[in-house]
């Protein structure tokens, strides 16, 4: 799944193999997440285009939040901030597109996205400069991004300007083509695909896999990793916007996400040693974990189930992950 | 003789080094004065504030912090960091609370207690032998434990339920209007845990297995049989923790303990434990927990929101730990 030197040759050598090979992870996913589709359309015959529809728009904010997730992690970090920030960046959204109208709606994404920015540049440059553990660092700023949620807004308000709510609630074209898949397919494209093949983003792999190698072969250790966290705080930005334009009002209180992003990422292929993985298999990931929860209401299961097998999944990925590891090493 | 140790004395004072070091091997000096500070800034805003009974109900808030940041403290010795004593802590006062009107509270406690051991078994098993990290190890067990918490409380709906009396005189009488009555149950295990970690063996291995893990298991240790060992120790104190919690509130809900998880890592944090492993003691993280919980009070008595709270709260963690970070790496 990376793009690692000898992967490049080995590439050349066999095209299709080395896709295969790199990507098994990410496609044995989608293989998974094809069958679970099939399995809800069989246990709920009227599962159909009302159903996808649900799916993309209740996916889409945890989707920017794993995405974000991921590239912090791929860097050899971990933003335990990012549901707080998402909260932050949508009650802003929400206090001030209240009423207003579409012009001044453009206004305030861009600004929103510009604080996301900033947000996680103080991330990053705190974990940078203190040297104190990211987990801490991240830790103590999500109760900060938090705290200023909810000074922006002490309980759930504001609203979202129409064509924001447009952009993701509907179809696009087709029936079956959700507009919130569109938006996210091209928001991560837009964002991912230039970085990912920047020397920005092959070093985001390099000080995630070896830091010491890669400071050695040039790489500026804090600099590469303040910008993982810029990035970070740019997708979650877009997660918190995502989250106001298909609720419909701003949450000052953070949602499950921080969590379901590492799950998502964990279980998208991305190793939290870092290094390994890209942005498209924790996208899978979540849709996968959404339907789930789908498929136990329609199984007449308690959806409290859902959470358990939620983190049996976690686990056991992790824990099969750490399997095959071992036995490569062994062999 | 005399006048050279006294001018060695007063240079340690004096010196940048020594101020190091004093932080460095004893951290509680320096926190037991920031408390104090606290205490008098306290005074000086609400003269006439401080006062025994303060005193006591300060106690009473910080005893099951304490409790539940004695467990983040061993997990974090290791290395580890346990996210599932907020889950565990609710889960068993809310099994108490369910089953103390049929089988009797005796009965009740030890189906609690057998319940958190059986999941601190579990993630013991799964850090300890199938090396998940522990971050997401117990991130899933908080997940399942919800989950089967939430399943067990739509079987218990027609049952009804309340918080054991018992539990409620521990957990929030002031003996006196002064003293509360939770020393009795916190005296013990505290002084349980200061002990072990300095003179038993166990203690010695936790800081072993998190300072070099590699170096312990070379000089015979067997890190999984004492991280097994660890998880259920932690699961057990988040459950006594879990009681008192539901005898202070006087409320049994499967998410009441989740909000104090972060103050536990953060109360551990401030006490001087490392989440890197290998450093800290108990001893810090009770003072920890009582600069929080005198901070919370200062902040209200100011009339300050629950949202300033957080920031300063985050703001400290981060001075805070990379205050340590500075001290123990330049020392």
């Amino acid at each position: 799944m990376t793009a690692s030197a000898p992967a490049v040759e080995e590439r050349r050598a066999r095209p299709l193999r080395g896709i295969l090979q790199r990507n098994g992870w990410t496609l044995g996913l989608l293989g998974f997440l094809v069958v679970l589709l099939v399995f809800t359309k069989v246990i709920q015959p009227s599962y159909g285009v009302s159903g996808i529809q649900g799916l993309a728009i209740a996916v889409l904010p945890l989707a920017l939040a794993a995405a974000a997730q991921a590239v912090v992690v791929i860097a050899g970090g971990i933003d335990l901030s990012i549901g707080s920030m998402m909260a932050l960046t949508s009650v802003i959204a929400a206090a001030r597109m209240d009423d207003q109208s579409a012009e001044v709606g453009v206004t305030v994404v861009v600004l929103v996205l510009v604080i996301g920015l900033v947000l996680g540049a103080v991330n990053g440059a705190l974990v940078v400069v203190t040297r104190v553990p990211d987990i801490v660092v991240t830790l103590a700023m999500s109760f900060v991004w938090a705290g200023a949620a909810l000074l922006v807004l002490r309980t759930p308000g504001g609203g979202s300007v129409e064509w924001l709510r447009d952009l993701v609630l509907g179809p696009f074209g087709n029936e079956w083509i959700p507009r919130a898949a569109i938006v996210l397919a091209v928001v991560v494209a837009v964002i991912w695909i230039p970085l990912q093949r920047s020397r920005l983003g092959l070093s985001f792999y390099a000080i995630g896999s070896n830091q010491l190698a890669a400071f050695r072969s040039g790489v500026s250790v804090g600099w590469t990793k303040f910008l993982a966290y810029v990035v970070a705080g740019l997708f979650s930005a877009l997660a918190g916007i995502m989250l106001l334009a298909s609720t419909g009002i701003g949450t000052p209180v953070p949602g499950p996400y921080t969590l379901l992003s590492v799950a998502a990422v964990v279980l998208g292929g991305v190793s939290l040693a870092g290094g390994r993985g890209g942005l498209v298999g924790p996208v899978i990931a979540v849709v996968i974990l959404s339907l789930l929860r789908t498929d136990m209401t329609f199984m007449r299961l308690n959806t409290n189930l859902a959470t358990v097998a939620q983190g049996v999944i976690l686990v056991g990925v992790v824990m099969l992950g750490t399997f095959l590891t071992l036995r490569r090493k062994a062999e | 003789m005399t006048n050279a140790t006294a001018t060695v004395e007063r240079n340690r004072w004096l010196t940048a080094a020594g101020w190091r070091s004093l932080f460095r091997d004893r951290p509680v000096i320096p926190l037991i004065v920031l408390l104090g500070l606290l205490v008098v800034v306290s005074e000086l805003v609400r003269p006439g504030v401080v006062s025994p009974g303060w005193a006591g109900v300060i106690l009473r808030t910080a005893v099951p912090l304490a409790i539940l940041a004695g467990a983040q403290t061993l997990a974090m010795l290791t290395g580890g960091i346990d996210l599932s004593v907020g889950a565990v802590a609710s889960m068993s006062g809310f099994v108490v609370a369910t089953l103390v009107g049929g089988p009797g509270l005796g009965v009740a406690i030890a189906v609690a207690v057998a319940a958190a051991a059986l999941a601190g078994l579990v993630t013991g098993i799964g850090v300890g032998i199938f090396k998940v990290h522990p971050l997401i190890m117990t991130l899933g067990m908080s997940f399942v434990v919800l989950g089967l918490a939430n399943v067990w409380q739509l079987q218990m709906v027609q049952t009804g339920s309340g918080v054991p009396a018992e539990f409620r005189s521990i957990g929030s009488t002031l003996v006196f209007g002064v003293v509360p009555y939770s020393l009795v149950v916190f005296v013990p295990i505290a002084a349980l845990i200061l002990f072990s970690l300095r003179r038993t063996g166990y203690g010695r291995l936790l800081y072993a297995v998190g300072d070099n893990p590699i170096a312990a298991r070379l000089s015979g240790t067997r890190p999984w049989q004492v991280l097994i060992l660890l998880y259920i120790v932690t699961a057990v104190l988040a459950a006594i923790a879990g009681f008192l919690y539901s005898g202070l509130t006087n409320t049994a809900s499967v998410t009441l303990v989740d909000t104090q998880v972060l103050p536990s890592v953060a109360a551990a944090v401030i006490g001087g434990t490392s989440i890197l492993g290998g450093r800290g003691g108990f001893g810090g993280s009770i003072v920890g927990a009582l600069i929080l919980t005198v901070a919370t009070s200062l902040l209200s008595s100011l009339g300050y929101p629950e949202a300033v709270r957080q920031i300063l709260f985050g703001a400290i963690i981060v001075l805070v730990a990379a205050a340590y970070t500075r001290v123990t790496s330049e020392g």
